[in-house]
């Protein structure tokens, strides 16, 4: 499949020029191309902030929620049609921070989506302040004098709580990220995909020039299935490891779930069934 | 004694008040007897004080009384408890230990009969007999139902119950022979085959009538028995029924559900339905149908988790920043439970707006018998529509309400919490802007058209009205029907919002204007005055936590008359 029919045309895009969210664009047109899931098959979950902006620049369907709740939607929408591709994608402070709780969550419900965090390391949109990943330090008009906070550390934490896949892409490297997402996109269940995405305009600390220092890949004998060998990696802090770190089977929220168990029909299709309605109605006459 | 009879038990937490309550409203009603009850609770799960009332009545009664024909204390406390409810003519019956003192009462020992069977824990079903035999049940009838009731249990168990029932039930035979207690209570044949179910069961059950297939939400009283009906039923009926992280979450989630193609609900209380209302805003904004069970509880805050209140309209009303249409229903009945909670999946679907239905802890615990609910004999209506290459989800026409399509389609269906243009994508454009909110407001025009008339009864040439709304409606029905005035009629709204345009002819036509609401502020009234310009002469209101009485509105009706 050729990428180009995911283009919009000639669109107006509010990124700033040398954006990393660029690259992302790019790289997720060539994931789907690659997979060959046309824009009518796959959903894209977006919160708020300059990375939920992307699903206005690719054809697809699109659901731009609120700041913070990409995951929810998304969880909805997998198990009503499970025959949809659903990626939830927004920025470091849309789902670590005011998405928190439902980042932590979702993992330990296990829906089959894919979660791409473009983590710049900085809220772009509100224009720099410090997000939860923020490196300590890192100065602010909010944090005037840097950060004090410990950052976050999504991959440790979704090791940790339950993830079935968790991985760490950087934009500085598109091919490598192709790569990765095409694997987060096909495992089935709760994909995690912490991306590294330079901010040019309010990050001057991560920068392109940093990714490309600060990272390096997991070593090819690494082995994605053991989880304490995984959990020791996504510790490690001078240097980030990029790849796949983790990765387990598991049935997901809509195989484990009640409504699918004696019928595969998925909701969106589903009818009442109005004469066991009747029956239950008429059960409760004799309870 | 009379006709109509209430029964009040009281005890603490986990002594067993719930399985009286089971077996008796049900023995009642198998036996021919119009039945309601109503339970009063604390926040708490061991100790305290809980209180059921069970009203027995030749006619078919949904209204709570204040007054207590007889109470069974079950705690040392009971009676002092509920003392303000207890007269003269009150018959106390329990163990003397269980009396406070200086009340007369008439000592039954179901401990000690219970412990003699062999367990303390048939002193229960002690008790049942007793009561049963005083309203004039067929022993016959109780037997078989403890029978069944018992079966799993085994023949010992099933023996045991039914000998203890018997005790019990000689005990009040004696009592009615004695001349201690007298009742009357016709029975009605028709009653046996009847329903009994709560409010909660009532909105459950009017979910999936109105074909909802996902229900998201967080536990809070009162509003838990409706995700809990849901997910009993949700292998049956095929229902995603989620315990989401936190109310947040589970707005979200129906909002997304619905994008896809669900018919999704949340159910909560006014401090889950705080966290709601960015979903709300957003169901707004996206033009997403979405349906919230808002069971309302005294508030602010954490208030009284456990009682009632009608306190939360006007946040309703307002909930969601921006302006936006939206359908606010309040049923009074457990038949309106049923047929509003389904309308309200018909409403959200088709003019693709939120709708909530405000109902509160009285209408979500309390139960009577009624002859039926009607299953509808098609498929809830879908308006969602295929979309082709071109389509576009917010297309401009004349009525606001653009074709709802989901994803999976040949078009595309993009939908934006930011202002949008018709295909969805974010814009800047003012006029665009214009034209959106213009279309969003536009909307009102066709819900208007399909509005819920309130129900009026009383006579046509009435001085006196009386309004109210939601869960009040069968003490106040009672009430003016009892209050000894030929032309004081009641209006009863279950659509509080929009509201109705007969309300101003009706509220017009009257010398005297009474509203009664369980709230301190009478919001209704005070939504009334905006959209009719008329105010009340008179409010009753109450706002301890309780729910009105029958007695008690009859005598405020007639105050200052
Ligand atoms: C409830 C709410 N709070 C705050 C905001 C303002 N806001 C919009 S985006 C954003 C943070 C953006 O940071 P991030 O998610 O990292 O995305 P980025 O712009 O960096 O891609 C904030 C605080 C909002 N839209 N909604
Ligand atoms: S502010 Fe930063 S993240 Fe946003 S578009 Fe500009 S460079 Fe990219
Ligand atoms: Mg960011």
């Amino acid at each position: 499949m050729d990428k180009k029919i995911f283009d919009m045309g000639p669109i107006d895009i509010a990124w700033c020029p040398g954006c990393g969210d660029y690259g992302i664009l790019n790289a997720v047109k060539q994931t789907m191309a690659e997979l060959e899931i046309p824009p009518e098959r796959f959903v894209i979950v977006s919160g708020i902030g300059q990375a939920a902006k992307l699903p206005h620049y690719m054809k697809s369907n699109f659901f731009n929620g609120l700041h913070g709740r990409a995951i929810p939607p998304a969880t909805a929408i997998k198990i009503t049609n499970p025959d949809l591709v659903v990626i939830a994608e927004s920025g470091d402070g849309d789902i670590y921070g005011e998405g928190g709780n439902h980042f932590l969550h979702a993992m330990r419900r296990n829906p089959d989506i894919t979660v791409i965090v473009h983590d710049n390391m900085v809220y772009g949109l509100t224009k720099g302040q410090a997000s939860p990943t923020s490196r300590e330090g890192f100065k602010t008009p909010v944090q005037v004098e840097g950060v004090i906070l410990k950052p976050f550390n999504p991959i440790a934490v979704a090791i940790a709580n339950g993830a079935s896949f968790v991985a760490r892409a950087s934009i500085t490297d598109i091919p490598g990220t192709v790569k990765i997402l095409k694997a987060a996109i096909q495992h089935k269940g709760f994909s995690l995909v912490d991306l590294f995405q330079p901010c040019v305009t309010f990050n001057k600390l991560n920068t392109y020039q940093w990714f490309k220092d600060n990272t390096y890949y997991l070593e090819d004998s690494y082995d994605p299935h053991n989880k304490v060998e995984a959990f020791k990696r996504a510790l490690e802090e001078d240097k980030l490891p990029l790849g796949i770190f983790y990765v387990e089977e598991r049935k997901t929220f809509e195989e484990n779930n009640m409504a699918y168990e004696e019928d595969k029909t998925p909701l969106y299709k589903r009818n009442v069934d109005l004469k066991k309605l009747s029956n239950l109605i008429d059960s409760m006459r004799k309870d | 004694m009379k006709d109509d009879l209430s029964v009040v038990l009281c005890g603490e937490a986990g002594q067993g008040i719930q399985t009286v309550e089971r077996f008796l409203t049900r023995v009642l009603k198998f036996d021919g007897f119009n039945v309601y009850a109503t339970k009063e609770y604390m926040s708490r799960v061991r100790g305290g004080f809980n209180s059921t009332e069970i009203r027995v009545s030749s006619k078919n009664v949904k209204a709570f009384v204040n007054r207590i024909d007889i109470l069974v204390t079950l705690k040392k406390g009971a009676v002092n408890h509920l003392k303000d409810r207890v007269d003269d003519h009150t018959v106390i019956l329990g163990e003397a230990s269980n009396v406070d003192d200086g009340y007369k009462f008439i000592e039954v020992p179901f401990t000690k009969i219970a412990t003699e069977i062999g367990d303390r824990i048939f002193s229960n079903t002690v008790a049942v007999g007793t009561l049963s035999a005083i309203i004039g049940v067929d022993f016959k009838t109780l037997e078989k139902y403890l029978e069944e009731f018992f079966s799993r249990k085994g023949k010992d168990v099933v023996d045991k119950n039914i000998q203890a029932a018997k005790r019990g039930f000689e005990i009040g035979e004696g009592l009615v022979k004695e001349g201690k207690i007298k009742v009357e209570i016709k029975k009605d044949p028709n009653v046996k085959d009847d329903l009994l179910i709560d409010g909660a069961s009532a909105i459950g059950l009017g979910a999936i009538a109105g074909g909802c297939n996902f229900i998201s939400s967080y536990p809070m009283t009162p509003s838990t028995g409706i995700l809990t009906f849901l997910a009993e039923h949700a292998k049956e009926f095929g229902i995603v029924a989620e315990q989401a992280e936190d109310e947040i979450s589970a707005v979200n989630m129906a909002i997304g559900a619905w994008y896809a193609g669900s018919r999704a609900m949340v159910t909560t209380a006014g401090g889950g339905f705080a966290l709601m209302v960015e979903g709300m805003s957003l169901a707004g904004m996206i033009e997403s149908p979405l349906v919230v069970n808002l069971g309302q509880r005294p508030a602010p805050a954490t208030g009284l988790p456990t009682r009632t209140e009608q306190g939360d309209l006007l946040f309703a009303l307002y909930s969601g920043h921006g302006e936006f249409p939206k359908i606010l229903l309040a049923p009074g009945t457990l038949e309106d439970a049923f047929y509003l909670t389904q309308k309200a999946f018909y409403f959200a679907d088709k003019f693709q707006v939120p709708v909530i239905i405000l109902s509160d802890q009285y209408l979500v615990d309390s139960y009577y018998n009624i002859s039926n609910l009607e299953v509808p004999k098609v498929q809830p209506q879908k308006f969602i529509v295929e979309t082709t290459k071109d389509y576009k989800r917010y297309q401009l026409v004349e009525n606001g309400i653009s074709p709802r399509g989901i994803p999976g389609g040949e078009g595309l269906v993009d939908v934006d919490s930011d202002e949008h243009d018709e295909s969805g994508h974010i814009t800047e454009d003012l006029d665009i802007r214009v034209k959106m909110v213009e279309k969003r407001l536009k909307k009102f025009d066709a819900i208007r058209a399909e509005i819920i008339p309130p129900e009026f009864i009383g006579p046509k040439d009435y001085q006196t009205l009386v309004v109210g709304w939601g869960s009040t409606y069968p003490m106040i029905r009672e009430a003016v029907e009892n209050v000894g005035d030929k032309k004081m009629a009641f209006l009863y709204f279950k659509q509080v919002y929009p509201i109705h345009p007969d309300a101003k002819k009706y509220l017009q036509s009257a010398k005297k204007r009474i509203i009664i609401e369980n709230n301190a502020t009478s919001q209704f009234g005070q939504l009334l005055k905006l959209e009719t310009g008329i105010d009340f002469d008179k409010k009753i209101l109450k706002y301890n936590g309780m729910p009105f009485s029958v007695e008690e509105l009859i005598s405020r009706l007639k105050e200052g008359r």
